[in-house]
């Protein structure tokens, strides 16, 4: 049986510090910035980030923000003028969008990105996928708790944001 | 304003609510808001002037306006209403500093009872919904 080599990108130049991935190139249009999956009770379970340029904070802070972001989102469906509204699924500001994704069991994912982001539900759909096939159908994975980095889902996850990226550049 | 107390509160579509939930609708808005904009700009990436313009769900746009003295103007839109940002600019800008901070007889910080701004208001947000 050959070895399984992690897939490695081509062209890939590695800098000092940030660890070589494809879509870290500096400049490039619509990029997704990070990623973070929320368990049931609005915990973070999973968080990566994509780009050099997000911001860069400790893993409590991320914590935090996550864990905020969740009671927000819950607080916007309170205040909704309509009858029958669902949590946040877009902010917008200056510098970045924040798109998310709830699914029927309560897990909750969202991505930022640049402001000229584009197709960010197929992305967030594609996470999905990845997950309920990568850590859901291990057999060692305990629901709602934190997910290892470094294994399959992983590497799906380069790979969904390499596309991605791709599909932005040519756009333009 | 600055400290979150309610100075106008105006609706076009909505069912009724009554007056205790608007009251408490209107704290809980302003901490939501005090909350998010502490998260929008911990999350912004570096480089980035932080603060944030609009938040959606399925069913409702919040759009957002602070000026630079602290006043915060949030207008709730359907979502396919699609960018607010000039509409709240120009709320602030020809609306209301021409009828409240031009006028001598407005105390910053109270609630608003000037009739002609609400009534500008009215007929310049009316305007925009026939288009």
């Amino acid at each position: 049986r050959a070895a399984l080599a992690p897939a490695q990108p081509v062209g890939v130049a590695k800098r000092g510090g940030w660890p070589a991935r494809a879509c870290e190139a500096r400049g490039m249009p619509g990029a997704i910035l990070s990623l973070y999956i929320n368990n049931r009770s609005g915990g973070l379970i999973f968080h990566r980030d994509f780009h050099a340029s997000a911001a860069k904070l400790d893993t409590n802070e991320h914590l935090r923000l996550a864990s905020t972001f969740s009671s927000l989102a819950l607080i916007m469906r309170q205040l909704s003028p309509i009858k029958g509204s669902s949590g946040m699924e877009l902010l917008e500001a200056d510098g970045f969008v924040l798109q998310s994704f709830d699914t029927l069991t309560g897990i909750k994912f969202f991505v930022t990105a640049e402001p000229d982001a584009k197709n960010l539900d197929a992305v967030l759909r594609d996470i999905y996928i990845n997950y309920s096939d990568f850590v859901l159908k291990n057999p060692f994975y305990e629901m709602d708790m934190p997910i290892q980095k470094g294994g399959r889902f992983c590497q799906k996850l380069d790979k969904i944001a390499e596309e991605h990226q791709r599909m932005q550049d040519r756009r333009q | 304003n600055r400290r979150g107390d309610l100075l106008l509160y105006r609706e076009w579509g909505r069912a009724k609510r009554t007056e205790k939930q608007l009251a408490e609708d209107h704290k809980l808005m302003f901490g939501f808001l005090f909350s998010l904009k502490q998260l929008v700009q911990k999350m912004a990436p570096r480089g980035a002037s932080g603060g944030f313009h609009a938040c959606s769900t399925s069913t409702y746009k919040l759009n957002y306006f602070e000026s630079a003295s602290g006043f915060r103007f949030i207008l709730c839109t359907d979502f396919k209403a699609g960018d607010m940002r000039e509409v709240l600019r120009h709320i602030y800008a020809d609306i209301f500093v021409e009828h409240l901070t031009k006028n001598p007889l407005w105390v910053a910080e109270e609630p608003i009872s000037c009739n002609a701004f609400v009534r500008h208001l009215d007929s310049f947000l009316e305007g925009l919904v026939q288009q």
